[in-house]
């Protein structure tokens, strides 16, 4: 393992070791030789008090400072001076036993709080300084620098210099510093760092290349399309480094819980420390409870494990190209259970296919006679008709009917190609085609030759995705498209809802009803591509944009991001939600029950102060471990079959 | 107004809460954050009142945590 400690930490661990090993031979003679009898007479005590105090000065020194800094500042309840009470009482105790002629003994306690509270300090800044190293290196993607060619060179400017419109030249193994097309050469690209994809892609003239990604192969050339505060690279680190504003319910519980916990144990203990020792007399065991008591007080577990959970949960799904904006998403996200989809582009590819050619005679003729009139398109759905056709001649003169289709004139042929209307306007016979779907008709001379199905197909994914949300709630699909459509892919990928034939404003209502319809427990999760929903993405508790790259109205209007436009990071983005909600869950649970437990005990002296240091210590060492667990490298793909390789 | 500023060796997340609770009674905050674990501050204020503003949150800041450094 790779561990780079800050020059502060790695003397701080210097120390503790020292001190650490100081400790344990001075403790290991005292208990077998007995120092103080070693030495013998009244003042025999001395000796032992004076290595334990030699440990303790150079183990608490910065501790003792700070608290005195603290008082004098007039911050009362600080952990620092609460340690400092706790261990510098349990030394005037052991004294007074000392001199009071009582076997000397309780130096090692006072000197172990301290030392165990500073491994505990140590143990978490370099828990948290390790999980903030993790994220930073997850989001290495801003440029250094670019290389903007000018006047026939190349020279290397910061990316901020380079301007829309210029030449930028990208070596094999350099980062890309700005968006633009590709003009010259072609390469692979690696997008892990945006999307969590560990295959390269294959990029050529006229493709976007992203900043953020990683030019592998060969030189390319690319034209800039955005500035750099504008590009994509510097999008997601904002997004990325304003993430700590939306905190989460539990996070600010936590805070809030913390400013009054220590506060009340402090009080408990004075009163333990006053009011039994009035009635009984025994001063010194009573004083020693209540010293306990100060060790357990301190609520730093709690305090950094929860948001170190959370930091972890955003960093988990970071790798796998999950963007969330905020720990307070997460936590929602892990109650959702209402998912309403966007069709197009959502749970649909968004691009059309051709599903059907119905020729009146050949099909290889209907599909040449439409793509010869769709040639000069750059509909969706011509480009989808031309595709299949291949290459074919263009010199045709192309008349467009508005909201029908399309008129093309070639070596005499009129040929018409366009919806039902289109040739019901020009008298041609024909019947309106009985499947789902837009269906393309295509006449020749006033001749009806037969039509072309086009499809928004789902995705691949889309089904086991829906069925996977369906487990834990239910989905609602929402398109602008015609009844028939909605309901064949509503069919098709067992979603429980369906609503067809809205116009963007509608589906802001349709949210509406259904964010007033929801029970108090209940999160309603909308997932859209970020374009026409950005009112949707943000009425709704959780809004998740697809396909973020590129789409800058898209990351800015969503709450979390899912870069590859891949459904499956859905489920993914809910299960690491859930495990990371779990961990704080437990993490609380687990350290207020073993404080209070501890608390009591010590409150009836069954305990001693060793307990109570693993009640801090060791509640801490125990909690950010646990909070680690969640960005693990691996347990967060679907369980499903690796596939087996035949032999 | 919003302003994010980055935090050196914030090394404490009790007084992380201690400074936003501090700085958010100032008046003209509108809002305030402060991350411990991202080591960042947000601030959100008129910004007339920037300057005289960031004077006393430094100087919050500084009280609780003296080894933190406020980094534009």
């Amino acid at each position: 393992m790779k561990c780079q400690l800050s020059k502060k930490l790695r003397n701080n661990l210097i120390r503790i070791c020292v001190v650490l090993a100081a400790f344990v031979v001075v403790f290991a003679t005292d208990k077998a030789i007995g120092l103080a009898e070693a030495v013998g007479g009244k003042y025999g005590w001395l000796l032992p008090f004076f290595l334990y105090l030699g440990v303790y000065l150079a183990i608490a020194y910065d501790v003792l400072w700070k608290a005195v800094r603290n008082i004098l500042g007039g911050e009362l309840f600080d952990e620092n001076l609460l340690m400092c009470i706790a261990s510098l009482g349990a030394f005037g105790l052991a004294i007074f036993r000392s001199v009071k002629g009582m076997p000397a003994e309780g130096f090692e306690e006072a000197c172990a709080v301290i030392l165990f509270y500073q491994i505990g300090e140590f143990f978490q800044s370099y828990a948290v300084g390790k999980s903030r190293s993790g994220i930073s290196e997850l989001m290495d993607i801003r440029p250094d620098s670019a290389n903007v060619i000018r006047d026939g060179e190349a020279i290397s400017v910061s990316p901020e210099e380079v301007a829309i419109g210029e030449l930028i030249l990208i070596n094999p193994g350099e980062k890309v510093p700005l968006d633009g097309r590709i003009e010259e050469g072609a390469s692979s690209f690696d997008l892990r760092a945006l999307t969590g994809e560990s295959l390269p892609k294959d990029m050529g003239a006229g493709d976007m290349a992203i900043s953020g990604s990683v030019n592998l192969t060969s030189s390319v050339k690319v034209r800039v399309e955005k500035e750099f505060h504008d590009s994509t690279a510097s999008k997601i680190l904002e997004l990325v480094e304003n993430a700590a504003d939306k905190k989460a319910v539990a996070e600010n519980f936590i805070t809030r819980f913390a400013r009054f916990y220590t506060p009340a144990v402090v009080a408990v203990a004075l009163l333990l420390a006053i009011i039994p020792s009035v009635v009984t007399g025994d001063w010194i065991s009573w004083i020693y409870r209540a010293l306990s008591f100060l060790v357990v007080s301190c609520p730093c577990a709690l305090v950094i494990s929860v948001p170190l959970s959370f930091f972890a949960g955003i960093g988990a799904a970071s790798r796998y190209g999950i963007l969330v904006k905020g720990s307070a998403y997460l936590e929602r996200l892990n109650k959702a259970n209402i998912f309403v989809f966007d069709k197009t582009g959502t749970l649909t590819k968004g691009a059309f296919a051709v599903t059907k050619v119905v020729p009146e005679e050949r099909w290889d003729e209907l599909l040449h006679l439409a793509a010869m009139a769709e040639q000069g398109s750059s509909h969706p759905i011509a480009r989808s008709i031309c595709e299949l056709a291949g290459e074919c001649q263009s010199d045709c003169a192309l008349v467009n009917e508005a909201g029908m289709g399309v008129i093309a004139t070639s070596q005499g042929h009129e040929i018409l190609v366009g919806n039902f209307k289109l040739m019901q306007a020009h008298g041609i016979v024909c019947y309106p085609a009985e499947d789902v779907g837009t269906a393309v008709y295509v006449a020749k001379d006033g001749e009806y030759r037969g039509y072309i199905l086009v499809e928004d197909l789902p995705k691949d994914e889309a089904k086991e995705v829906v069925a996977a949300l369906n487990a834990s709630g239910k989905t609602v699909m929402l398109t602008g498209d015609n009844e028939a459509v909605a309901r064949k892919i509503a069919t098709e990928l067992g979603v429980s809802a369906y609503k067809a034939s809205l116009l963007p404003a509608d589906k802001v209502d349709e949210v509406e009803a259904l964010l007033a319809a929801k029970g108090k427990r209940d999160a309603l999760c909308y997932v859209g591509d970020g374009i026409n929903d950005a009112p949707v993405l943000m009425r709704s508790d959780i809004g998740v944009a697809m396909g973020g790259l590129g789409s800058d109205a898209a990351i800015e209007a969503s709450d979390i991001v899912l870069m590859k436009d891949d459904l499956r990071a859905l489920p993914l983005a809910k299960r690491i939600a859930k495990r990371t909600y779990a961990v704080v869950m437990q993490n609380i649970v687990f350290a207020l029950a073993v404080k209070l437990v501890i608390l009591l005990l010590s409150a009836f002296g069954i305990t001693n102060m060793w307990m109570a240091v693993f009640g801090d210590v060791g509640v801490a060492f125990l909690a950010i471990l646990n909070a680690m667990r969640v960005n693990t490298k691996r347990g967060y793909e679907a369980k499903s079959p690796k596939p087996k390789i035949a032999k | 107004m919003k302003k994010v500023f980055k935090m050196q060796d914030l090394d404490c997340a009790m007084c992380a809460e201690k400074m936003r609770a501090r700085i958010a009674k100032l008046d003209g905050v509108q809002f305030v954050s402060v991350d411990f674990m991202s080591q960042r501050m947000t601030i959100e204020a008129e910004e007339k009142d920037f300057d005289a503003l960031m004077d006393e949150i430094k100087r919050i800041c500084k009280k609780i945590e003296p080894d933190c450094k406020i980094v534009c």
